[in-house]
């Protein structure tokens, strides 16, 4: 017998059912909305051509293999912060903040929430978003804390439930963690405006709690990777110590190579060492030392000014053309006579859109017109084209009429 | 790490080769691996540590979980032991790691979640070898169900590994006392030059029957060290039961790197699966074992002829990148002094780190070491 008999099977992921299912289809108009990945309007994989150029020069100088340091490659760290903390940012200029590189956004996400478990004594609870990106559930949990909500998402208006959200979390008890969005929250695409973003800030301050930002979309979301960012530096700024995970995976198109960052936000450099010290304990027994190739793209474009333009302009693309494709999604739909509200289309921002379509109408766009998405209504806004806008918003007003 | 005769990092030239083909393959992107790696890495990978032969891969019961090196493999193993094995999420099966083994284990096995870590009995300070007795005595009085992490070959620190029959001996108490055998192989091919050799006790276990988890690095045997190419191989009784497994240690995957990271292994993955760039790795994997076995050969035959107090076969009949030298720490700190050689506390030293043009000076500042100091 095996010492795997009890072993259960575990549950098929949900998004990954979604691609199963549509490759499977032969309608030959189908459309796949579950991708969590850029495509571009002929509905193919983007690789930048700053990418693309900085793979060019990484291997015109033969570096070697060794080992990266456990917190990873320092160029890249230090770029990484500067990015999501500003240039002119006192915290960046002192130097009292960690970064150390990670396995992408989950990594990162990863190494905060086992770093919270073993330090963060004042409290196990990590307050998310309702509803926040599947695998933060399970991340912090696996990582040991427990999860609670507050409230976000206001299905009657396919927007921010603002009201909830301040009344919610100005009841979270004190020291306790809150995540959040820094920009296209996912998967709703729902954002504070910075007017809420302040009140936000106020009241996560009163309260004394911990603030845990997921930013995975800086630059991909308005096409402005200062804008973007604007919540993570306004709160800084504020007074409060955040901690922050980045990803590269969508903003560079590195998904597949891994690149990403946690950084601590602390009292004085000397705090921001010791933590170091501790987050390198906590790397070590996971995977020694992290993957060099995305650091290396990523460290190379951000430190070359030529290729740093270059990406400001292809990010501001991607994000160009996901707003044009959500513009034209609410004008098809009016073009097909619905009468239905779709402002929220254009409102929401990033990758995703929560549509608002109830679970027996995205069953039947997914039966009749072949149109793949999750349960929920939520749509990947890249896997719409120019080419099949018209198509999807056909599909769209036949189940809502 | 592995340094050539001038003391210089090596990129293999067949990685710097595959390297330029993937570079110009327009066709390639940078999309994500599945949550449990690129398929033709994870199937050529557990090739390579089973055999092409092998009867658990023809039987469909041996699982690859793609990983971040070594480290990543054996964590993910570890966490799914943690959770699953010998009931669910008992923490207090017992762990036991070598007594000396890599300082790592300790940490991977304790931040999985394990309560209770003890060592086995393995190295022999005073014959410089395995101590056999010892460690068979353990196994014996080791609570069923233990897991014990073994090392595949070139044991590190030691350098020294049991010989077949003593593999022999290991598995049948581990059979009898049902316990559970964790290879960690980071130098298959690297430490003999025979990828067959240094696989010989994983493959043995498996043809005892055993289920078995081993964590494969391709850090140092590709020369891949900052690339994070590891495999988790999980052998089990059936293709249904390894399914189970392999489902849930997805589920860890997906909280821990969500999928690993493509570049090595892509690198891996075509060099394995074509014949001739197979054969060129295989040379340079020969290179840099038989590089090694000759700075081996080379300070023990200039001890002797130094006339050097002691015995120094085991400096060749160690294997691997380490080779424990015998040396104390008086002896060591005056290594590290007056001679500015620099080598662990346990008188440890990296082979990697000898040359043609160093060998004699270690080997006169070894004499030194051993005759000045007691």
């Amino acid at each position: 017998s095996s010492w795997w008999s009890h072993v259960e099977m575990g549950p098929p992921d949900p998004i990954l059912g979604v691609t199963e299912a549509y490759k499977r289809d032969t309608n030959s108009k189908k459309m796949n909305l579950g991708v969590g990945a850029y495509r571009d309007d002929n509905g193919k994989p983007y690789v930048l051509n700053c990418v693309r150029k900085a793979e060019a020069m990484i291997a015109s100088k033969k570096m070697d293999k060794e080992y990266l340091p456990i917190g990873g490659l320092a160029d890249f760290t230090r770029a990484s912060a500067e990015l999501a903390l500003g240039e002119n940012s006192e915290a960046f200029k002192s130097g009292r903040y960690v970064t150390v590189q990670g396995i992408s956004g989950t990594g990162s996400l990863r190494i905060g929430a086992n770093f919270l478990q073993r330090f963060f004594k004042a409290s196990r609870d990590v307050y998310l978003p309702k509803p926040s990106w599947g695998n933060h559930t399970p991340i912090f949990r696996d990582a040991g804390m427990q999860l609670q909500a507050y409230r976000y998402y206001d299905p009657k208006t396919c927007s921010l439930d603002f009201s909830g959200a301040m009344d919610d979390i100005s009841k979270i008890p004190e020291k306790s963690i809150i995540l959040l969005h820094a920009c296209a929250h996912n998967p709703t695409g729902v954002d504070p405006r910075q007017e809420q973003w302040k009140e936000l800030a106020a009241v996560v301050k009163k309260r004394n709690l911990l603030v845990y930002f997921d930013m995975a979309y800086q630059g991909f979301a308005s096409g402005d990777i200062n804008r973007d960012a604007w919540a993570v530096r306004y709160f800084i700024e504020q007074g409060i110590n955040i901690i922050l995970s980045q990803s590269f995976a969508k903003n560079m198109g590195l998904y597949g190579e891994r690149a990403g960052a946690f950084t601590v936000i602390c009292s004085d450099a000397d705090e921001a060492k010791r933590v170091e010290s501790q987050l390198k304990i906590l790397i070590r027994p996971m995977y020694s030392n992290p993957p060099v190739n995305g650091a290396r793209i990523a460290s190379m474009i951000l430190n070359t000014p030529d290729l740093r333009k270059e990406w400001l302009t292809e990010v501001k693309g991607m994000a160009d053309r996901i707003i044009s494709m959500r513009t034209q999604l609410v004008s098809n739909l009016k073009k097909e006579g619905s009468s239905h509200n779709w402002q929220h289309i254009t409102d929401q921002i990033g990758m995703f859109c929560f549509t608002g379509l109830k679970p027996e109408q995205v069953e039947r766009l997914i039966k009749e017109f072949s149109v793949y998405m999750t349960k929920d209504g939520r749509i990947s806004v890249a896997g719409v084209s120019s080419g099949n806008v018209g198509y999807l918003a056909h599909a769209i007003h036949q189940v809502t009429k | 790490a592995y340094r050539t005769d001038e003391g210089q990092p090596w990129v293999l030239p067949v990685v710097k080769k595959v390297e330029q083909m993937i570079a110009n393959d327009n066709s390639l992107n940078h999309e994500y691996l599945p949550i449990l790696g690129l398929p033709e890495f994870r199937a050529n990978a557990s090739r390579i540590a089973l055999g092409d032969d092998s009867p658990a891969i023809k039987e469909n019961r041996v699982g690859s979980v793609q990983s971040l090196g070594g480290t990543g493999a054996l964590r993910i193993g570890a966490e799914f032991l943690r959770r699953w094995y010998n009931g669910n999420n008992n923490t207090a099966t017992p762990v036991y790691v070598s007594a000396p083994s890599w300082e790592n284990h300790n940490s991977v096995f304790m931040d999985a979640g394990f309560k209770d870590i003890r060592t086995y009995h393995y190295w022999d300070a005073t014959k410089r070898g395995l101590d056999l007795q010892g460690l068979l005595n353990d196994m014996e009085h080791a609570p069923e169900f233990s897991i014990f992490i073994l090392h595949a070959c070139a044991h590190n620190p030691t350098g020294t590994d049991p010989t077949p029959e003593q593999w022999k001996q290991i598995a049948t108490v581990m059979k009898r006392r049902s316990l559970f055998p964790f290879f960690d192989s980071a130098y298959q091919g690297f430490a003999s030059g025979s990828l067959d050799k240094d696989a010989w006790a994983v493959r043995y276990f498996v043809s005892e029957g055993f289920e078995l988890f081993c964590a494969q690095s391709f850090s140092k045997n590709f020369g891949l060290y900052n690339e994070r190419v590891g495999n988790l191989t999980v052998v089990g009784k059936d293709a249904d039961n390894v399914q189970r497994v392999l489902s849930q240690m997805e589920k860890i995957v997906r909280t821990t790197w969500s999928n690993p990271p493509s570049q090595g292994a892509r690198i891996v993955a075509t060099t394995l699966s074509s014949p001739q760039l197979f054969d060129e790795w295989y040379g340079n994997v020969k290179t840099m074992a038989d590089r090694v076995l000759l700075m081996r050969s080379e300070l023990r035959s200039r001890l002797e002829a130094l006339g050097t107090p002691g015995t120094w076969n085991h400096i060749t009949e160690q294997i691997g990148m380490f080779s424990f030298t015998g040396l104390n720490p008086k002896q060591v700190e005056y290594m590290i002094k007056e001679k500015h050689i620099y080598l662990m506390a346990s008188g440890r030293i990296n082979m990697c780190g000898l040359t043609t043009k160093n060998l004699d000076y270690v080997a006169k500042s070894i004499h030194e070491a051993v005759t000045k100091i007691q």
